[in-house]
């Protein structure tokens, strides 16, 4: 139960972490109409200066500033439409999915970079490879049509199969150069401890914005993956109460039995004086105990079980059908804490249920009766 | 002093169709330091009436009093209690509890009445050489003779000092040597600590020993004699 549920845990956790470094971060702010309309228009009032300058300053993990807008990629084989994003690969670092480390020629260097970096997916479908030349066109704020030729200079691989077709990085500064936007962007992301608690990230953010910008956390941001995390807790807890109910049969028929095969000594007890409560709370506190012992080695085996698998599962195998959840192609197996405490009390105090109707059965005894019981 | 009295207790089992009366207005008073045997054939009362006085077993009508203490008509608990407090219990088929040694067995009940863990294990000990059973306490039951295991119920019985001891068919498993020391030793507790002793059997040996002997026939009391004990 505590093995299931830590790969059900460590496939949402795995879903939300990867939709959160497809870039939301965990907190973002953003013009207050680009959610309705994320086009160039919408960029935040503020410039880039002036928020590198506040952020600069304050005590934040990890944050930086993007231009982040639709726009078609163009091989002299094939177009596909794109989100451009314009970044500062130093500040982007840590907040992004793609791995500086494993791209094929080189990520980005600077804002002033002036090659683009594309999915290998994306490579695949434009015909295109590092060193080749494509075209990015968008728009200006003016509506006028912005482009400009980039050369490849890598290619980058992504956990979900989808990110590689989606997204194209570009430097901050010739992005903007490009979409002829001066110094402002489109989004601002901030990362915090833990994606469960992000509110002190927000805060912060929300002082540091200072109105200049509407703040939003990333399950505002992402609905969905919002009500993964929420769906799961909730569904972690039903799983665990519904496996233990269907246990329960075979925990109450073993406490049954163990009663059962007792009666000779249950009627002495209370032949010799005993009193009924006693018996009832004998059996109960053996029952406790057969439990604890029970969980004691149920979560050693669970906790060894993930080992071996911690480093991930590989489920390419179906990578299509979970890319299409958002899910990266590796499971990795998430043993909380939490959920092992949940697990336990539950089966502690469903047990403790479990035991009480044995229990009473067996105060209840009539001791002359249960002495001559064959 | 009165330590057993009985006022007309019924007793009727339904065994198939048919209705047994295992006691039939039975009236019976016995004084503290009393030992007496009740005797009778197989489905005579004796083991229904030592049930009932022991309050393992409620009549369907009459009146127990133990210790001058209306019992009949106490909760389950509160008979609990007074067996664990005043009376100690010798069964046939000895019922102790397998898993547990000789000295644990005998400890038990003064475990259940709160005696410190120190102490219990030093009376233990004593009652167990008093019953012959010196440096046996720490085997099983499994591993003990029948007349080994007897007298560790009988050291169970007697650790605690209760008033009453209520024995039904105590020497039915053992030979007559060891029935002999069995009977002795009961008599020597009834002797020097004045303890009430009530044994059902059919055993001649046994009421042999008794200073006073009840028959019983189909759950009546036929006849109530004193005699010369043994």
């Amino acid at each position: 139960m505590i093995f299931m549920t830590a790969l059900m845990r460590g496939m949402v956790s795995q879903m939300i972490s990867d939709g959160i470094s497809a870039l939301p971060g965990h907190v973002q702010a953003h013009h207050p109409d680009y959610r309705d309309d994320p086009s160039i228009v919408n960029l935040i009032p503020a410039s880039d200066a002036e928020l590198t300058e506040r952020f600069s300053a304050a005590d934040v993990a990890a944050w930086s500033t993007r231009v982040r807008v639709p726009a078609v990629i163009t091989s002299e084989y094939d177009s596909r439409g794109v989100t451009l994003l314009g970044v500062d690969p130093l500040r982007e670092r840590g907040l992004t999915f793609v791995d500086y480390d494993d791209v094929e020629g080189r990520f980005l260097e600077s804002s002033d970079d002036t090659g683009v970096v594309i999915g290998k997916k994306l490579a695949t479908t434009l015909n295109t490879e590092v060193g080749k030349r494509i075209v990015l066109m968008s728009q200006d704020p003016s509506n006028e049509i912005a482009d400009r030729g980039f050369r490849v200079v890598g290619l980058f691989h992504a956990n979900v199969k989808s990110f590689e077709e989606a997204y194209v990085f570009a430097g901050k500064t010739t992005t903007q150069k490009m979409l002829r936007i001066g110094d402002h962007v489109s989004e601002l992301v901030v990362l915090g401890d833990d994606y469960r608690n992000v509110d002190a990230a927000y805060n912060k953010t929300v002082e540091l914005v200072d109105g200049a910008a509407d703040v939003q956390r990333w399950f505002e941001l992402d609905p969905y993956l919002g009500s993964m995390l929420n769906v799961m807790d909730g569904f972690v807890f039903v799983w665990i109460v519904v496996i233990f109910l269907a246990l329960s049969f075979g925990l109450v028929n073993t406490l049954v039995m163990a009663v059962f095969e007792r009666v000779r000594e249950i009627g002495l007890m209370l032949a010799l004086g005993m009193r009924p409560i006693h018996i009832l709370g004998q059996i109960i506190i053996e029952s406790l105990l057969l439990l604890a012992i029970g969980l004691v080695l149920g979560s050693a085996l669970a906790w060894a079980a993930v080992q071996p698998i911690k480093d991930g599962i590989d489920v390419s195998i179906v990578g299509e059908g979970m890319d299409m959840w958002g899910m990266s192609s590796v499971l990795y197996p998430e043993l909380l804490l939490s959920d092992v405490i949940l697990a336990n009390v539950v089966v502690l105090v469903l047990g403790f249920l479990a035991s009480l109707s044995p229990a009473w059965r067996a105060s209840q005894y009539e001791p002359i009766e249960a002495i001559t019981k064959v | 002093m009165t330590a057993v009295r009985c006022i007309d207790l019924c007793k009727t089992y339904r065994q198939g169709e048919e209705d047994i009366k295992a006691l039939d207005h039975v009236s019976i008073e016995i004084a503290q330091g009393g030992f007496v045997c009740l005797s009778a054939p197989s489905g005579g009362g004796k083991t229904t009436l030592l049930n009932a006085i022991g309050g393992l077993d409620k009549p369907d009508s009459g009146e127990v009093y133990v210790a001058g203490r209306r019992i009949d008509n106490l909760s389950k608990g509160e008979l609990a209690e007074l067996r664990l407090r005043q009376i100690g219990f010798v069964f046939q088929a000895f019922n102790l509890i397998p898993v547990l040694t000789a000295r644990e067995n005998v400890e038990f009940v003064m475990q259940v009445q709160g005696v410190p863990s120190g102490e219990r294990q030093m009376k233990a000990v004593e009652i167990l050489e008093e019953v012959g059973l010196a440096g046996l306490g720490d085997r099983r039951p499994a591993d003990m003779s029948g007349g080994q295991q007897q007298r560790v119920a009988v050291a169970r019985a007697i650790v605690s000092r209760p008033a009453l001891v209520l024995a039904d068919e105590p020497t039915a498993n053992l030979d007559s040597k060891t029935s002999d020391g069995l009977m002795e030793l009961f008599r020597e507790l009834n002797d020097h600590h004045n303890t009430t002793f009530v044994i059902a059997t059919h055993d001649k040996r046994v009421m042999s020993y008794a200073k006073r002997l009840v028959r019983m026939l189909d759950g009546r009391i036929v006849e109530d004699v004193k005699q010369d004990a043994a």
